[in-house]
């Protein structure tokens, strides 16, 4: 076993690691960050993604030991402080503001079902905002292409990414790609009231 | 009705059907907050490995597990011998006909393996390292025998068999004659009469559901009782099943499906480990784990779809539809899992779509092969029967030079002929298939883009453009319980709901129904407000917990809503009901002269008398002055089963652009206007439309399970199996017409797997419309780059891709196909 020394969502830890051991099995199992799943054995699905020293990463592909001295960031390390019990509707103006604007995009335009591949794919768009503060609608599919959904066929995914980064950067939402945080009217004409 | 696009009123009370209420599911899913099963971690658990067949078809002549035993952390090693006595069989609860042949399906196998991937023994350890560190420890000998891949050699005489034990590899015929049923006329005499008959013969592939979630169970014994954890979209039906096959009795299992990422019908199943985990537990009094890898989940976990369809079609030259028929080889693999022959069954009643066949038969075989079996999967049985009834309209639009738009518009169901009774019996309840279409057309801009192909064409653009329909209908909410008795399924069809009004005014709802991703602890808060008046967020929702909701039939089929959501509409009209009562006894009033609205009680024609439901809550706990004779509760339950099925409808039209020279296929436009009936959260359904259409698309363009010609899966990983990311899928145009439906309190239809059954005949039709001039009448899904490429350049189908001697190939050998199966194939073809 070798010994790492590897900071968490701002927590430290030191703990001993079979030199096999993968970044996310160390994570779910001896750091208890079971909100980091896994969800194949090939790096193909993303799931598992997290931010080792900021950037993005699958965390199947880093093994333990190679995180030794690094910041790693997970799906429950993003938000800006306890959300537990936490009204994220917003209702009655109650503040989201803890959660990341990635985290609430996601919520608002409906960018998750089963919520599986949810973290790793907020973790994926967080870094592909960064690198590209207004990505067109190719851009965000290229950037998460990495990291697989089954349930949502990606395009409220899309919507989410592009309003979080115009959030991210300042500016109000609605870049010419993104759409507010309403329902588009456009690309959900039933959303109207029924009659 | 159609769905009128103007605002409420502004006197109108807000109603929450209708809104696009964002989920109240997300908080703990965006967080990471989860409660995986894998999550799960008990005192003293140990973790399971489960070792797999690595032949497709043989006798198992000896097992050594002593080095397995051994191994550091081990601390038990099962066989099936082991288990021989107690683990019954996987039970098949869907008996399609009285001689149907079932050769049972143990957990582990004991003497025999039939497909790559089954389970011959299973380590306990102390980790999950441990246990799956031993699995190469255990030293089996297997003695092979032939193996059965494709279904027509399957079938053919002296073909070998996939069991040893059973004398044919047919499970069952089943037949539907509408002339025999009285619903249609004789289909033998419209054929021998008709002017044109056209006759295809489509593949459906073998599909892997691939929920993102790889299952996990736990088990935790505790004395004679068991809780078990399992990703599983079918609690209560996996309790009753655990009990029957396991003898441990149901009173003593409890089964609690927590957070659940994702099903698709890949999880409508009582699976192999979920029995072994019970009964390892059981053995060892311990609490234990198991959790699949991805690769263990594409090899064992139930496969879909995989028929061979044999569609005649007979209609006179102006177009008038005379007769259907069609003969399905359904591939059950090696053997039935709990619907699997029920999947061909459900789509016998959907072959004929919106089309006014005056004559129908449809014939099925269910056939043995050495693969893993299949089952349910998003649409189970519809996608398939869509798929052929809306290629063969095109197909026979062709031989007719008739406009494929047209063609169906002169057969389909007018709006003012619903309900209507079809030939397969089915009386399809509301609908327009013309308002759908027009509204479809006008979504994807059809006038331009018809014009762009005729250019393209005209200039021999390399990149040709063709355009695909899909007028589909589907039947929901399974279902009526009588309906599915008469088709010999082991169960019914209800859906139970509770409401239990809490002290302080708040509200929880109890349904049978469990989802997995589906968003019903958003919806049911939005009936649950309307019905009893309260505020949304005052609304909990409980589900998939057989202690907590000890009455259910599970999430699958687009039921939920349909009947879930129903019953919970129910419950609540008879909370209502009795708090009536006790406001009535409150307000010293007659009940008769009590209205209810927004959540008060209230005396007609008298303001300021109101009593709030909340109210009634408190007085009710605190039952110090309660009507004379009433328990003090107004609580209630309500169990609601259909009367008919619900048929949401749709038109889907894709625009495709075919690389002539690559054999690549883009989306170029994907529009879809789908009649769902009425609506209770637009952003959910639209949600479920999108998520539907990535399937169906996937279908037609991506996703295929190969096996070689030693039955070894090809795909077995996310990286063979293709999956469509976001870079591969395009943006979808979706739009709804509303025609309630009659037959449920909501008026609701189902939406679950309208986009998957109806996407994906509109995807390889567009691509025949851009090829069809070169000469191309059918492409073998999925349309790969090169089976594109081969159909435009060397003709055919373009089917070349698996071994031969499997149904990807292309079925049996023929003289095009004989002894082509080389080294190359057996490694999984072209891919």
């Amino acid at each position: 076993v070798t010994q790492i020394h590897v900071r968490v969502d701002g927590a430290s830890y030191t703990d001993d690691v079979e030199p096999r051991m993968l970044l996310v099995h160390y994570l779910r199992e001896q750091v208890g960050k079971v909100g980091t799943v896994v969800g194949c054995d090939t790096s193909n699905c993303g799931a598992c993604t997290v931010h080792l020293d900021g950037e993005a990463v699958k965390s199947c592909t880093v093994l333990a030991v190679q995180a030794d001295g690094s910041e790693v960031t997970t799906i429950e390390g993003i938000s800006g402080g306890d959300i537990s019990g936490g009204d994220i509707s917003g209702r009655n103006g109650a503040s989201n503001g803890t959660l990341h604007p990635m985290q609430k995009a996601f919520h608002e335009m409906h960018g998750l079902q089963c919520g599986f591949c949810t973290p790793g794919m907020i973790m994926a768009s967080i870094d592909l905002v960064k690198d590209n503060p207004n990505p067109s609608d190719d851009e965000v599919r290229e950037g998460i292409e990495g990291n697989l959904c089954r349930c949502t066929g990606y395009q409220n995914i899309v919507r989410a990414v592009q309003q979080a980064a115009a959030e991210m950067s300042g500016r109000q939402a609605g870049n010419g790609h993104s759409s507010s945080a309403v329902v588009d009217p456009a690309a959900a004409p039933h959303v109207v009231v029924q009659s | 009705m159609t769905l009128v696009e103007e605002p409420t009123p502004a006197a109108a009370p807000a109603r929450e059907v209708g809104r696009a209420r964002k989920r109240k599911e997300d908080a703990r899913l965006i967080t990471g907050k989860t409660t995986w099963t894998d999550n799960m971690i008990l005192p003293g658990m140990l973790h399971l490995a489960v070792l797999r067949s690595p032949v497709a078809h043989a006798k198992i002549a000896r097992i050594d597990v002593g080095a397995a035993q051994q191994a550091p952390g081990v601390v038990a090693v099962f066989t099936g011998r082991d288990f021989a006595e107690e683990q019954g069989s996987i039970p098949c609860a869907w008996p399609v006909t009285p001689d149907m042949v079932n050769p049972g399906h143990p957990s582990v196998a004991v003497d025999e393996v039939n497909h790559v991937g089954e389970a011959v023994a299973v380590i306990a350890a102390r980790s999950k390292a441990a246990a799956q560190d031993a699995l190469e420890l255990v030293d089996i000998d297997y003695d092979q025998l032939p193996v059965v891949l494709d279904m027509e050699a399957a079938i053919a005489p002296d073909a070998h068999l996939c069991h040893d034990h059973i004398e044919s590899n047919e499970s069952f015929t089943w037949v539907f004659d509408a002339g025999e049923a009285g619903t249609g006329g004789d289909t033998e005499q419209a054929f021998a009469e008709a002017e044109v008959v056209v006759s295809r013969r489509f593949v459906q592939q073998r599909l892997i559901p691939a929920f993102m979630e790889p299952r996990a169970v736990v088990v935790q014994p505790q004395g004679d009782n068991y809780t078990m954890w399992s990703s599983t979209q079918v609690p209560h039906i996996l309790r009753l099943m655990l009990a029957m096959v396991t003898g441990t009795p149901e009173h003593k299992l409890r089964v609690i499906a927590p957070d659940v990422g994702g099903g698709f019908g890949g999880k409508l199943q009582v699976t192999p480990e979920e029995v072994i985990s019970l009964l390892v537990a059981r053995r060892l009094g311990k609490p234990v784990k198991w959790a699949e890898t991805r690769s263990e989940s594409l090899m064992s976990a139930h496969h879909g779809r995989d028929q061979i369809q044999y569609i005649d079609i007979a209609a006179d030259r102006e177009g008038n539809v005379k007769g259907l028929r069609c003969r399905i080889l359904a591939d059950m693999g090696a053997y039935l899992r709990l619907v699997s022959p029920g999947i061909p069954i459900l789509g016998a009643f959907m072959f004929v779509g919106i089309y006014k066949f005056p004559a129908y038969r449809f014939e099925c075989q269910g056939i043995f092969t050495n693969k893993v079996p299949t089952d349910a999967y998003r649409g189970a049985g519809r996608p398939e029967a869509t798929f052929a009834v809306e290629r063969i309209m095109d197909e026979l639009a062709v031989e007719l030079g008739m406009d494929p738009l047209e063609l169906r518009r002169k057969n389909w169901i007018n709006a003012d002929e619903f309900p209507f009774t079809t030939a397969a019996g089915l009386e399809y309840d509301s609908g327009d298939y013309e308002a759908a279409t027009q509204q479809a057309l006008q979504l994807l801009g059809y006038d331009e883009l018809r014009e762009e192909q005729r250019r393209r064409r005209e200039s021999g653009d390399p990149v040709q453009l063709g355009i695909g329909f899909s007028t589909f209908t589907e039947m929901c909410g399974l279902a009526p319980s009588r309906v599915l008795g008469s088709l010999s399924y082991g169960a019914g069809g209800w859906e139970n709901a509770s409401i239990r009004m809490l002290a302080t005014g708040k509200v929880e709802v109890v349904t049978g129904s469990s989802a997995h991703g589906q968003g019903h602890e958003t919806a049911w808060s939005q009936l649950v407000a309307d019905e009893l008046g309260v505020p949304f967020e005052d609304v909990e929702v409980l589900h998939g917990d057989t202690s907590i909701s000890p009455r259910g039939l599970d999430t699958y089929g687009s039921r939920s809503l349909v009947v879930g959501g129903a019953a919970v509409v129910k419950a609540a009209a008879k909370v209502v009901a009795k708090a009536r009562r006790v406001a009535a006894h409150l307000l010293e009033a007659s009940e008769d002269d009590l209205e209810f609205a927004d959540g008060t009680f209230s005396v007609r024609g008298t303001p300021g008398t109101g009593l709030a439901i909340q109210e009634i809550a408190l007085a009710t706990f605190a039952a110090h002055n309660f009507p004379e004779g009433m328990e003090p509760s107004i609580d209630a339950d309500a169990t609601f089963d259909p009367v008919n099925f619900s048929f949401p409808h749709g038109t889907h039209i894709c625009a495709l652009e075919v690389d002539t020279e690559t054999g690549f296929v883009k989306i170029r436009k994907y529009a879809c206007v789908d009649d769902v009936g009425v609506v209770v959260n637009p952003l959910i359904v639209e949600g479920q439309v999108h998520g539907g259409l990535a399937q169906g698309i996937a279908q037609a363009l991506y996703e295929e399970a190969v096996y070689d010609a030693d039955g070894n899966l090809t795909t077995g990983t996310f990286v063979d199996y293709l999956v469509p990311s976001a870079a591969d899928l395009p943006h979808f145009d979706t739009g709804n017409t509303v025609h309630p439906a009659p037959g449920n309190p909501i008026g609701a239809k189902g939406v679950g797997e309208a986009g998957c059954i109806a996407s994906t005949p509109a995807v390889v039709n567009a691509a025949l419309d851009a090829v069809r001039h070169l000469g191309v009448s059918d492409i073998r899904m999925p349309l790969t780059p090169e089976r594109v490429w081969r159909a435009i350049h060397q003709g055919g189908d373009g089917g070349e891709r698996a071994t031969a001697g499997t149904n990807a190939y292309g079925g049996a050998q023929t003289e095009t196909t004989a002894g082509v199966s080389s080294d190359a194939s057996s490694l999984g073809g072209d891919r």
